[in-house]
């Protein structure tokens, strides 16, 4: 292999320890790939042949065993979009406050500490508190609201962290440049900083937008309803989402293998969207790796 | 001044803005709390914590959550003893074996990994492992611990890949050069001076992985088998925390009984994520 250090017999043990300790690490490399492979192979080759034109435009129909989920894409496509819409500007400006404003002060100190510990709030917490702070509390009942502003939750810390790295990335410079021309600290932060760190906001964007859209123990309390037969028209009424529908042909369909073409439909439309959001955050981030690199 | 005014208030608001994370987890801990405690009316804390029956619909109910807390750590443990060799031998071999230009290619095939929807990885189990798991190991019952362990080591892989791969992609290259210098060969360098120096980021990669397992909800909903009972080997079925939450909630009446009592277990569960962020933090705190 590479360095054996001598032809004793201990050093080619050591080479050969060296080459048997490799291939494990190699292997465990190997497995992970497989089983990336494996069930994105399973799904396509099962999903592919139940997605047809009427599969992603039609409503359900028969007590959901036949039909489409177009409701079901509409109220995930809300449920993301609206949750982002909420948690990208609070998180956005959260970052500015910590990275331009707070420095290493101790407040900043407790910000983070509480962005780090929401983030490892499990799901059915967030689902939990949904229930009882938005749609009890705040009256909101179950519906669209509802799950957009508990979804606007979870995925904050997400777009906290993503957005605090992207401001760190902005050279010193540039602001120092903005403050010498006399501009204020508000003025170079909207003028300088955040158009220079926007790129790599909007990998966290994506990657918030993908975390809410795949979600499903959030919403199945606060948003979700098993079937409707229209797409929601109303902020206020209860949507029914992808994941949630996937769950219920899966465990609860009035006959679970007639809808089998529709769960591996389903499987495969959340799968593609949700990977090509994070497939999309990735190259982008490639990207601006990699025009940094190139300066 | 009227600008510096107008940048005091503009700090001012964004700060108010920042504290909303804070605001948010007080808020998660004010509602759990509120909602969870009352359940001690019903139940003593012993009994709660220490009674192994677990019958909400019964009459009259019981609710003790011995086996649900057995469920939740069964399968975190089926899981880091897959997940945590798996992730961090793939996290050596990306930064001490593969060439760069496969460590690129794979570092992002990880994070997709990371991103997949958790009710498909659900899904996968119900129809493709629990045959499997029946067949050739003559389980029972395809759905569950083990299958339950199986699948949260899928989904707990990436993060603890991803953030031990950063912890040794960190350890700085004079520590390797002046091992290999001394004549070790490059696999003693990984093992003795490369991964004792990540110690701590592998640390807090393997609990921040296990606390992503314990609270994971779909995937032990679908696949751990739902029994609350407490297991006697790995193809039994069990029923861990956010599965018995996401399972009954629906069902318990509002503010009765049942709904208090699955909210303390919503609390026991968030107390044990925030013991494993803890103790991922402390340890990332210890290098630095």
């Amino acid at each position: 292999m590479e360095i054996s250090g001598g032809f004793s017999g201990k050093s080619r043990f050591r080479a050969l320890k060296q080459a048997g300790m490799f291939s494990v690490l190699r292997l465990a490399a190997l497995i992970n790939i497989l089983a990336l492979l494996i069930v994105c192979g399973f799904l396509l080759y099962n999903g592919l042949p139940a997605i047809t034109w009427e599969f992603l435009t039609d409503s359900p129909r028969n007590s959901m065993t036949a039909g489409g989920i177009w409701p079901c894409i509409v109220g995930t496509v809300y449920l993301a979009l609206g949750a982002l819409a909420v948690a990208f500007p609070l998180g956005v400006a959260s970052a500015v406050y910590l990275n331009e404003y707070a420095g290493g002060s101790r407040l900043s100190r407790y910000v983070r500490l509480g962005v780090n510990n929401l983030a490892g709030v499990p799901s059915i917490v967030f689902g939990l508190f949904g229930m009882s702070f938005f749609v009890i509390t705040c009256n909101l009942g179950i519906s669209l609201l509802a799950g957009i502003l508990t979804l606007a939750v979870l995925s904050l810390p997400v777009i906290i962290s993503t957005a605090e790295e992207a401001l760190r990335q902005v050279p010193v410079n540039l602001r120092e440049a903005s403050f010498a021309l006399g501009a204020t600290q508000s003025q170079t932060i909207v003028g300088v900083v955040l158009p220079a760190a926007f790129p790599g906001m909007l990998t966290g964007a994506i990657l918030g937008l993908a975390r809410a859209a795949g979600e499903t123990a959030v919403i199945m309390f606060t948003a979700v309803v098993f079937f409707s037969p229209q797409p929601v028209d109303s902020l206020l009424r209860p949507v029914m989402a992808l994941p949630y529908h996937m769950y219920v042909l899966a465990t609860s369909g009035t006959d679970i293998d007639k809808t089998m073409p529709l769960q591996y439909g389903t499987a495969l439309v959340l799968l593609v969207l949700v990977m090509g959001m994070n497939l999309g955050a990735i190259i982008l981030r490639d990207r601006l790796q990699r025009k940094r690199g190139g300066i | 001044m009227p600008i510096a005014n107008k940048e005091r208030l503009i700090h001012l608001g964004l700060a108010v803005i920042a504290f909303s994370s804070l605001l948010f987890l007080g808020l998660i801990t004010f509602f759990l709390f509120m909602e969870g405690l009352p359940v001690f009316q019903y139940v003593s804390i012993k009994e709660f914590f220490t009674g192994s029956n677990w019958y909400p619909t019964s009459n009259p109910p019981e609710f003790q959550i011995f086996p649900l807390i057995v469920g939740s750590v069964a399968v975190t443990l089926v899981a880091s003893v897959i997940a945590i060799p798996l992730g961090v031998l793939t996290a050596a071999w990306m930064t001490e074996v593969a060439p760069a230009a496969l460590r690129r290619i794979l570092k992002p095939v990880i994070e997709l990994l990371a991103a997949l929807p958790s009710v498909v990885v659900g899904f996968f189990g119900m129809i493709v492992v629990a045959p499997v798991l029946q067949d050739v190991f003559d389980a029972d019952i395809g759905l569950n611990l083990f299958n339950a362990g199986l699948m949260l080591a899928f989904m707990s892989v990436p993060t603890i890949c991803s953030i031990s791969e950063d912890a040794l992609f960190g350890v700085p290259k004079s520590l390797r050069e002046a091992s290999l210098a001394l004549g070790a060969t490059r696999w003693e360098t990984t093992a003795k001076v490369v991964i004792p120096a990540a110690f701590s980021g592998i640390g807090t990669a393997c609990m921040l992985g296990m606390s992503r397992s314990i609270g994971e909800t779909m995937v032990v909903l679908m696949v751990a088998g739902g029994a609350g009972i407490i297991p006697e080997w790995i193809f039994d079925p069990v029923r861990p925390m956010p599965a018995a939450i996401a399972a009954e909630i629906a069902e318990a009446s509002f503010r009765g009984e049942h709904y208090h009592a699955l909210f303390a277990v919503g609390m026991v569960l968030f107390l044990f994520t925030l013991a494993f962020n803890c103790v991922a933090q402390a340890v990332s705190m210890k290098k630095a």
